[in-house]
């Protein structure tokens, strides 16, 4: 890691560099807007191998997959492979105009096609759009397709999102988005669902349930069959966060199991390199009857070519032109290379490496649930007088290995959220069980050292709340 | 943890404390230890008419943003212009320093609804 | 396997730890019917069979190499500087998550807080988040935010002339709030703002490559207490004066053109700024300052609390030292609409414009693509392909990649069509 400070890009500008050269002009000039033109642009000057050293330096101010393990619980981060990096970035793919019309782009559309076959295969669906750009877009895509299914079979009165205590944050705010209260369902002894709980929320006003399933403490929604045709008879329909989907390719196939739509965060399980925080897709499937209702434009096939389409019902664009496209092709290229076996092999190596660390750990870091996990568990990290999980979290830096989530879900009191995925070997996991195990030791004899973590990083713990309440969110000169 | 035995309280945690003809009106200490460092207070601009329940402001802390709701109905006649330059006065002196608005109430007896600070203690868990 | 290191024997020693001897075992939960359905899909294939078939997929597609390109329309074939992709594949940036961890992040965080201040800088806005989807997201985003400052104003000025695509995204995020779109012509300078009005969405330029001044129309706004909401192409505010120097209180842009391939549209990046008493209403991610125990500077994740949905940001952006590039695609394009408007059947119906202009045709702007792509030339976009009544209107772009011969070479094309 690179410890010393970079200046910023600003503070190494020197004016009259270049950072790029650009042809000469071949045509005359012509005179520019009087009253509009610009006089003061205010941006670093700066020559190439000034920007190629400051921005390589910064990178190496960071954790990443390519450097570190990475256990962080419901992010799935796993090992990407580079060949879908070279699939994406083929010339074809990035000189290709969005608006070039479907018999100029019969490769792209064709790519674009198969992939909505496969995921609809894979998660049981009959349909699929890939047009959200993440997996919160996808979630308001799939609250909008319940939405407007209500209305169309003059159901429109039912308002009410039922949204268990372990969702993820963004269910709630998706439900607002699409105009629906929401209402918490609470979890059993179990870390299920309670359906007795759910049983007496249920009226016509219910619009469905928003299902996490594996949920976010892990652990497989065993009554999902019982739960979906609760809602179904009461008149609702079933949503499937599907951020957990890398427990379950080849293993469980939710749209056959009462799920009515579902978005599946593509550049998790389907492999996109998280980019600090994005690109992602987050692709929607619906069961039969909802497909009309999806986002558009959708690939459909008409004989032998390839060609966009509106559905008949859609609730409209979700972004502009048709998802992204790159991490389309990482989807394709992923699932061609895996194909049905290797689907499986991912979920089952997903859930042995999670139980392997489960059962390693569980002596030291206490389980809220005591039971075989799916791709993740949750264990707690208040294990000594005067420690919290952020200490654990912080002092697993000093050992080289990003912290796990950490208070998350928020049922779970001082949660450490661990999901390691099928990348990772043996050797990696035991070397940080070893670590997990030496902090838990060093929390009872030196807590000093977890109150003081990191000190191996370009800087230690940083006084967020001075930074909230007077920001500073732009270089000044 | 402090309850002012002066003031009368909201189940969503603002405190209303009576001041001569008008309500001073916060958040009690037990809603400042909830939401943690709290970095920034929106508050209305004097003069504005709000109903009791209506959302007159939020409340930033590191961890969440919340709401604030009306104790009572009635006009703002009053903004606290210590919180623009030190939101943590909520977390040091909810009842004192920390205070957010005061209202020129439209019916006093909004204040009988609300929970005396014995009952809110009960509410919260408090002995 | 491939992506999966363990061996079968490491397989095995993992299991006895768990306790169990397969590792059907492990998914128990799951109602046995349900457990383990068959997958209708191929086999897995190599790294080399599938590089194969995308290289046949990729070459069934018309791109933009090795053709005159004149075809933009929200997606602008723009040289990309081979540092940028050298720098933005960088594994440490590439395969790190969204920096919650700000001590094992602060390459990712001081790389936006430089893009925040770099795109401030261009909008003309005091605060820029990171970021949006693309434009069409962060504009839906932007009108929903400037309807929350005041609810009770369910108005929205949006002019006709925009993106068809960006309008569809904004109806579609609208649908669920009481919000009213209406629809105005020509220069928003002329509007009449009353107080059913939240804001009024201008673009910079417009759809058909229209730059109008936003001072007067800022000035109006804001005399009738609503915001202005400008859509502004990033290339244009390096030559022209910025939004926010007119008076626009949010800006939002695609970045797509500042170092992002076309990439059949996606991803891309979608910009947003504000000015600073808006800064608290930013939606998405935002850096700032921070100092740790020791008074050492780093970056953070912060004013997240109003952080409701996971976005994307993009942390490099193209580092262009002058306003030299955005100056070579105005020269280019005034040349070419000169030449084309002296064609006869041709006009340019847009008066003031930056690299993009709407020409009326005589004949199908369709057809006219047909027959110059026979040429190797993409003319631009026929507008039919939006809207059927706009036959004979074609929006050309023109970038620094267009040399004069590639401009001489579409001017001659377009003679030579008759009607």
């Amino acid at each position: 890691m690179n410890l010393l400070p970079e200046p910023l890009i600003f503070n190494v500008s020197s004016p009259g560099a270049q950072g790029c050269s650009l042809p000469e002009s071949d045509v005359p000039p012509s005179p520019l807007p009087q009253d509009l033109t610009r006089k003061h642009l205010g941006l670093p000057e700066v020559d190439e191998l000034t920007v190629v050293r400051h921005f390589t330096r910064l990178s190496q101010k960071n954790f990443s997959i390519d450097t570190n393990f990475y256990p962080l619980g419901s992010c799935t981060m796993k090992y990407n492979p580079k060949a879908n990096e070279v699939a994406a970035s083929h010339s074809g793919w990035k000189s290709l105009h969005p608006l070039i019309g479907d018999r100029y782009s019969q490769g792209a559309l064709e790519l674009v096609f198969r992939l909505q076959e496969s995921l609809a295969e894979i998660g049981g669906f009959s349909a699929v759009s890939l047009q959200p750009a993440a997996g919160a877009h996808g979630e308001l895509a799939g609250v909008l397709i319940i939405r407007d299914y209500l209305e169309s079979i003059g159901q429109g009165q039912r308002k009410t999102m039922l949204i268990p205590d372990s969702a993820h944050g963004t269910n709630p705010a998706s439900c607002t988005m699409a105009g629906f209260a929401t209402r918490t369902v609470p979890s059993g002894n179990d870390g299920n669902i309670d359906i007795k709980a759910l049983e007496a929320m249920l009226n016509d006003e219910v619009a469905g349930i928003m299902v996490t399933n594996p949920n976010t403490l892990g652990l497989f929604e065993r009554n999902i069959a019982k739960i979906a045709k609760m809602i179904h008879d009461a008149g609702g329909l079933v949503y499937g966060d599907g951020a957990n989907m890398n427990a379950l390719t080849g293993v469980f196939k939710p749209g056959k199991s009462g799920i009515d739509v579902m978005h599946f965060n593509l550049h998790k399980t389907f492999s996109t390199p998280h980019g600090g925080g994005g690109p992602g897709s987050g692709m929607v499937a619906v069961v039969s009857k909802l497909a009309d209702f999806l986002p558009g434009p959708v690939a459909v096939k008409q004989g032998k070519k390839f060609a966009l389409a509106m559905p008949p019902a859609s609730i409209g664009r979700m972004k502009a032109f048709y998802g992204n496209f790159g991490v389309l092709v990482r989807a394709y290229a992923y699932i061609r290379m895996l194909g049905r076996d290797g689907l499986r092999r991912v979920a089952e190596n997903s859930v042995l490496n999670a139980n392997y660390l489960r059962a390693k750990l569980e002596r030291h870091y206490p389980l809220k649930y005591k039971k075989a996990c799916m791709h993740e568990f949750v264990a707690m990290g208040n294990i000594a007088p005067g420690i919290r999980t952020l200490d654990i979290a912080k002092r697993l830096i000093d050992y080289g290995f990003h912290p796990p989530t950490i208070y998350f879900p928020l049922i779970v009191p001082e949660a450490l959220m661990i999901e390691p995925t099928e990348t990772e070997s043996k050797a990696v996991l035991d070397a940080f069980v070893e670590a997990m195990l030496s902090i838990a030791q060093e929390a009872k004899t030196k807590p000093e050292l977890l109150n003081a973590a990191p000190t191996t990083t370009p800087v230690g713990r940083l006084d967020e709340v001075a930074a909230a309440r007077c920001p500073v969110l732009c270089y000044r000169p | 943890m402090s309850i002012d035995a002066a003031a009368r309280y909201a189940e969503s945690h603002e405190y209303a404390k009576l001041e001569g003809s008008l309500v001073l009106v916060g958040i009690s200490d037990h809603a400042q230890e909830e939401l943690g460092d709290i970095v920034f207070v929106e508050l209305p601009k004097a003069g504005k008419l709000l109903a009791k329940g209506q959302v007159f402001g939020t409340v930033e802390s590191v961890k969440a943003a919340s709401d604030l709701y009306m104790p009572v109905s009635g006009e703002v006649s009053e903004v606290n212009p210590a919180l623009q330059a030190d939101a943590g006065l909520v977390n040091r002196e909810p009842y004192r320093k920390g205070w957010m608005i005061k209202v020129k109430p439209s019916n006093i007896c909004d204040l009988d609804a609300l929970l005396s600070a014995e009952a809110y203690g009960k509410s919260i868990g408090e002995a | 396997m491939p992506f999966i290191p363990n061996a079968d024997s490491d397989r095995l020693e993992m299991l006895a730890s768990i306790g169990v001897s397969k590792v059907e075992e492990l998914f128990s939960d799951i109602p046995s019917a349900k457990r383990f359905p068959p997958l209708d899909l191929p086999k897995g294939i190599s790294e080399f069979e599938m590089l194969s078939e995308i290289e046949a997929l990729a070459a069934k597609n018309l791109g933009a190499k090795g053709k005159a390109w004149f075809m933009g329309a929200g997606a602008y074939n723009h040289f990309i500087p081979s540092i940028v992709p050298a720098l933005a594949s960088r594994g440490e940036f590439l395969t790190a998550y969204t920096p919650y961890q700000p001590e094992v992040s602060q390459g990712t965080l001081q790389a936006i807080f430089e893009y925040q201040s770099m795109a401030a800088a261009l909008l003309g806005v005091d605060v820029v988040n990171a970021s949006h989807y693309d434009v069409a997201t962060a504009l839906a985003e932007a009108i929903l935010m400037a309807w929350k400052q005041n609810e009770d104003r369910p108005a929205v000025y949006f002019p006709s002339d925009l993106h068809p695509e960006y309008r569809g995204v904004v109806e579609t995020y609208v649908s669920s709030f009481p919000i009213e779109l209406r629809f105005y012509e020509g220069d928003p300078a002329a509007l009449a703002i009353d107080e059913r009005v939240a804001c009024v969405v201008a673009g910079y330029p417009s759809f058909s490559g229209e730059v109008y001044s936003l001072g007067t129309c800022a000035e109006k706004t804001h005399a009738a207490g609503a915001l202005l909401i400008v859509q502004a192409d990033p290339h244009v505010c390096a030559l022209l004066e910025s939004p926010g120097a007119q008076g626009a209180d949010i800006v939002v842009a695609e970045g797509q053109s500042l170092g992002n391939p076309m990439n059949f549209g996606g991803p891309y990046l979608g910009m947003m700024g504000a000015s600073e008493k808006l800064m608290r209403k930013l939606p998405g991610r935002i850096v700032g300052e921070a100092k740790d125990r020791e008074g050492r500077k780093g970056y953070v994740l912060t004013l997240t609390a109003r952080e409701q949905h996971i976005r994307r940001e993009k942390a490099v952006s193209n580092i262009c030292s002058n306003q030299g590039l955005s100056r070579l695609c105005y020269d280019k394009a005034h040349f070419a609409a000169e030449r084309i408007a002296q064609i006869p059947g041709y006009k340019i119906e847009t008066r003031r414009f930056f690299k993009e202009f709407l020409v009326s045709t005589p004949i199908a702007a369709e057809a006219i693509f047909d027959r110059l792509l026979k040429k190797d030339i993409v003319p631009g976009f026929p507008l039919s392909r939006y809207d059927a009544s706009k036959d004979n209107k074609l929006l050309c772009c023109v970038t620094e990649l267009n040399s004069k011969e590639e401009i001489d070479a579409l001017v001659k094309a377009l003679a030579e069509v008759t009607p």
